[in-house]
């Protein structure tokens, strides 16, 4: 036992010669006790955005959302970003984003509703330092997080009314992960749409429990396929199973979150695309005005966050396009009013 | 509603589903089943899976040729065993624990060779169907048994061919006899490592088939995590199997029977949770188990590392 | 003199193959044109470089303990529990039932309620696969692993339904979390300002529990007795299939307090993302793999779980250092498992040697050899 103690002991002290002599290199930043933002007087200017994302950043859906919006948002902006992805575990994104905050990143997104407790714990301790979360539209009344949130039911609902219109056999189905979140909403504004354009219509949906299980969206596609659907929707990463399906079947399938047409050329007849620029754009802007947070955006039809991306390899018949078109315009003037469950 | 579910169209979509589902676990958990015969647990079998799907699926994409695809993730799979044989039986590795290890490798492997080779999801055009000429004519079941994609028919046909290796080849006998009483083998002049060796690779090479049966022929795409489990999923059937090749098939065909179930249960709105029918097969499995079981006999060196006495 | 060299070497045997498996890591970074110099003093940096950096090392480090501890009773009496991510889920939606259900307790009550509840959760959920298999004969990997995915959908129904924070139902995002614990029902954090608290502490002591348990105590040496020869334990009279129940229902306690101290020390509260890792972190696996770096030992199995979450810890820095993609920690991860397990032969090769020179008879050297047939296995007649 005695001798078991020291062993440890000696192991403890091992490491940590290890991590001192790790040490001196790294010149400055260290971690959370010095929040002050690092200051690199060259490049003063240049504003340094973090993502955390609890998924790949190639997902086709909503982690590509945001990293597709980043990719864009460069482009014409002059900024420095960094990307954490598959950062699942609560854990490990609050370590994520409390690391990047003390590394002097002036905008720190946690891209993901299960981040919202994190950040409300270590916002506080960088004032300077603005965060942003989603989808959500809580900040918590701290003046340094922005809150984002996507109307993702608008979008649902355009599909859902071309989906009826598209539909012969009467028979929709929709594939989903679990009951919550941007997917319930987006699921249930697509029902609403398609309820609202024909009542008659056999809306089926299934929530496989996973995000990831694409062997088991692919076979909710299967069943529903076999139970007579022939026109589809569902979300998040793991509807690519569920896609591939209908690209065999020759049904069609409404895309949402990130572009999916060029995943199935002759299959997606639409996705609603997220433009978190627009979001991003405002929180930059807001914070060149030194304010921090406090505030939260939604991304819409109206305001160019969310865009239905029409697939131009897939013919839409003239007055489905028509109908998908006026009830965009619908949705924007406020004449058309979304009835969730 | 639940009317609806004892109707024909529910009842041959079950089956189908079943069929479909029970395809990448035939492949694995048979594969798994021969190295636990021979006493090795190799709980890596999720990581050998999905590095089987993604080389399928990289192969198949670049060249062209499916088939070449599924040599890559053979072969693939092949080399994770040959990792696993050589952890277990030179260094008699805890065997539970060196699969998790080469689990998380797979997992973790194939997502960046994924990220850096290929980047986006795409499609590949996979197995195509194949009707059996008149027994694919059979009214109402001949579609959904005789019109499949090759490696369905091969996942099936493995387990025939595995009871015959298992119990009618010299090869089976000396696999039992080392998974049994390895000490025993080695006197009648078996050599214990080869035959460990063996079990452990052909178990790779089944478990990157079983991949490669997921990303070009049923699912035909690859994605991070796209095995989502199902390895464990497949060691845990082979205990269901009770380490025989047709009890294999009866826990592959229950768990995939059911999970195209609960999916018909969903999809005809009778109001369950859907939580709860997402867990069925989970529950059923071990309550069929529960029931069912009585006097199974595990390989009786099952997990422990072979040393030569004296 | 000699053997207290190779006790040393054992000792630091996981720490040397650990570096070995960064080393193959090291050619992966070249290829990923990654400095692996920079990468791996970021590693360094990320996982004991500060204050702050070594608390959440130990945070992240004390559910792989407490996993870990338990999988030592479990491997000691032969049973391998790969059900410590349902456990510790179960014994997490119970924590935080009890955590925003008792309000009008004292914090302290409602806080030991709430670890207690976790306990109790974690033992029946590691219990069921005990009778199943001491009384039906079901194995327990089969058991374990499906009721780990019962237990994910079980945390999506609570968590998407009544125990879904109420605030949360009002809106649309409806995130499937659970209300946040208010401020006295949270564990007291130990070294301000960081999030070290005090489940970290209970774990050690537990440690140690474990350890006279296991060593000191009838229960402990049946349990053992058991795990090294059933037959021959049943032959002596003890009770083989109730020994079972209690090495997974142990198990399972201790995974099941790991979940309801993630909630009241670490979270707050109990989120899913749907899958099972999202709010464990893989620790039901990596709780294992902790328990084998301490050889299966409850008390070695403590630094084992600090150098195991350092890793984590670290790596996860070194990505946000040189923004390489995560799946390469996953993968490095899995290296240095598979590269620690393998690394044990040189240590039983060298026990083996030493019990065979000097054929010391006292306790320790009993035990040692008490290992030995359980890693190197005697054929059970």
């Amino acid at each position: 036992m005695k001798n078991l103690v020291k062993y440890l002991s000696l192991l403890l002290i091992f490491v940590f010669v290890l991590a001192a002599c790790g040490k001196p290199t790294a010149d400055e930043p260290s971690v959370a006790e010095e929040p002050e933002v690092v200051k690199e007087p060259e490049v003063a200017e240049k504003l340094r955005i973090a993502i955390v994302s609890p998924s790949e950043y190639n997902d086709f859906a909503f982690t590509q959302s945001i990293y597709d919006a980043m990719t864009l948002f460069e482009t014409t902006h002059d900024i420095e970003w960094a990307f954490s992805g598959m950062m699942f575990n609560v854990d490990d994104a609050a370590a994520a984003l409390r690391d990047y905050a003390a590394q002097g990143y002036q905008l720190v997104i946690g891209h993901g509703s299960q981040y919202g407790s994190s950040m409300q714990e270590i916002a506080p301790d960088f004032p300077e330092t603005s965060f942003a979360w989603g989808t959500t539209v809580e900040t918590f009344g701290q003046p340094n997080i922005y809150a984002y949130e996507a109307a993702s039911h608008e979008g649902g609902y355009v599909m859902g009314v071309m989906a009826a219109m598209l539909s012969k056999t009467k028979v929709i189905g929709v594939v989903g992960p679990i009951e919550t979140g941007d997917a319930k909403l987006y699921v249930d504004g697509f029902v609403a749409g398609v309820l609202a354009t024909d009542p008659t219509i056999n809306v089926r949906v299934t929530y496989i429990g996973s995000f990831g299980d694409i062997a088991l969206a692919a076979e909710a596609a299967e069943t529903h396929l076999a139970a007579g659907a022939d026109v589809m929707t569902g979300t998040a990463q793991m509807v690519v199973g569920a896609i591939g399906k209908c690209e065999e079947a020759g049904a069609y399938w409404f895309g949402t979150q990130a572009e999916q047409s060029t995943f199935a050329p002759n299959t997606v007849v639409a996705s609603q695309v997220y433009h978190w620029e627009v979001v991003l754009e405002d929180m930059v802007a807001r914070r060149a005005k030194n304010q921090l947070g406090g505030e939260y955006f939604l991304i819409n039809l109206a305001n160019g966050g969310q865009v239905i991306a029409f697939n131009e390899n897939v013919t839409i018949p003239a007055e489905v396009m028509e109908a998908a078109q006026a009830t965009i315009q619908g949705i924007i003037d406020g004449t058309i009013t979304i009835n969730l469950p | 509603m639940i009317s609806n579910l004892f109707s024909m169209t529910a009842f041959l979509g079950i089956l189908a589903s079943g069929i479909r589902l029970a395809t990448p676990y035939l492949f694995a958990s048979i594969g798994e089943m021969f190295s636990q015969r021979s006493g090795v647990l190799n709980l890596g079998v999720e990581g050998q899976m999905i590095l089987g799907a993604f080389f399928a699926f990289y192969v198949a994409k670049i060249t062209g040729n499916l088939w070449l695809g599924v040599l890559a993730a053979m072969g693939v799979g092949a080399l994770m065993g040959l990792a696993m044989a050589i952890v277990t039986i030179e260094l008699h590795a805890t065997q539970g624990i060196s699969g998790i290890g080469f689990y998380l490798f797979g997992v973790g492997m194939s997502n960046l060779l994924f990220q850096t080779l290929i980047g986006t999801v795409e499609t590949v055009s996979g197995f195509p169907r194949i009707a059996i000429p008149l027994l694919s004519k059979i009214p109402i079941f001949g579609d959904i048994f005789f019109n499949q994609n090759i490696l369905v028919y091969l996942a099936f046909l493995m387990v025939p061919l595995a009871w015959f290796i298992l119990y009618k080849t010299t090869l089976g006998l000396k696999i039992r006899a080392v998974g049994e009483n390895p000490q025993a083998a080695d006197t009648l002049g078996v050599s214990v490592p080869k035959v460990r060796y063996f079990t452990i690779i052909l178990g790779g090479t089944m478990s990157g088939l079983a991949g490669a049966s997921l990303s070009i022929a049923l699912l035909n795409v690859f994605q991070q995590g796209m095995t989502a489990g199902q390895g464990f999923i497949a060691v845990a059937l082979v205990y269901f199997g009770a380490w025989k090749p047709w009890g294999v098939l009866g826990g592959a065909l229950l768990f995939s029977l059911v999970n195209g179930l609960q999916l018909w249960i969903q999809v005809l709105g009778i109001p369950i949770p859907s939580e709860f029918s997402t867990m069925m097969p989970y529950f059923l499995t071990i309550l069929v188990l529960t029931l069912t079981v009585s006097k199974v006999k595990t390989p009786s060196a099952l997990t422990k590392p072979f040393e030569r006495e004296g | 003199m000699k053997s207290r060299l190779g006790q040393i070497i054992d000792a630091f045997l996981p720490l040397f193959a650990t570096l070995a498996a960064l080393l193959v890591g090291a050619i992966m970074l070249i290829a990923l044109g990654v400095n692996p110099l920079v990468a791996y003093q970021a590693l360094l940096q990320g996982a004991f470089g500060s204050k702050n950096a070594f608390a959440e090392t130990l945070v992240r480090a004390t559910p792989l303990l407490l996993i870990g501890v338990g999988i030592c009773i479990a491997y000691r009496g032969n049973v391998i529990n790969i059900g410590g991510e349902g456990q510790m889920i179960m014994g997490a939606l119970v924590g935080a039932y009890i955590g925003v259900t008792l309000t009008n307790f004292p914090g302290w009550l409602n806080i030991t309620l709430g670890l207690l509840g976790g306990v109790v959760a974690g033992a029946i959920w590691g219990g069921i696969p005990g009778v199943l298999k001491a009384y039906f004969n079901v194995n327990e990997i089969l058991s374990t692993v499906m009721m780990n995915a019962i237990a994910v959908q079980f945390k999506n129904y609570y968590l998407t339904g009544s125990l879904m924070d109420p605030s949360q139902a009002d809106m649309a995002s409806k995130i499937p979390q659970s209300a946040r614990l208010e401020e006295i029902f949270r564990l007291p954090r130990l070294w301000q300002p960081t999030r070290l608290h005090l489940g970290s502490l209970i774990a050690v002591i537990l440690a140690i529990l474990v350890y006279i348990l296991l060593w000191h105590t009838t229960t402990g040496y049946r349990i053992r007795a058991v795990g090294q020869n059933p037959h021959a334990a049943k032959y002596a009279g003890v009770k083989v299939k109730r020994y079972i129940v209690l090495a997974l229902l142990l198990s399972g306690a201790l995974a099941g307090l790991a979940g309801a101290t993630q909630v009241y020390g670490v979270n707050y509260r109990m989120i899913t993302d749907g899958s099972a890792t999202g709010f464990t972190g893989g620790a039901g696996f990596n709780g294992i793999v902790a328990a084998l770096f301490g050889q299966l030992h409850p008390i070695l199995t403590i630094p084992a779980s600090v150098l195991f979450g350092a890793l984590i810890v670290g790596a996860n820095a070194m990505q946000r250092v040189t923004q390489i993609p995560s799946a390469l920690i996953t993968a490095l991860n899995g290296l240095v498992v598979v590269f620690v397990v393998s690394s044990d032969y040189w240590r039983i090769r060298r026990q083996r040697r030493r019990v065979s020179t000097d054929d010391s008879s006292d306790e320790e050297s009993y035990l040692q050899s008490g290992d030995n047939s359980r890693t190197t296995g005697e054929v059970t007649p």
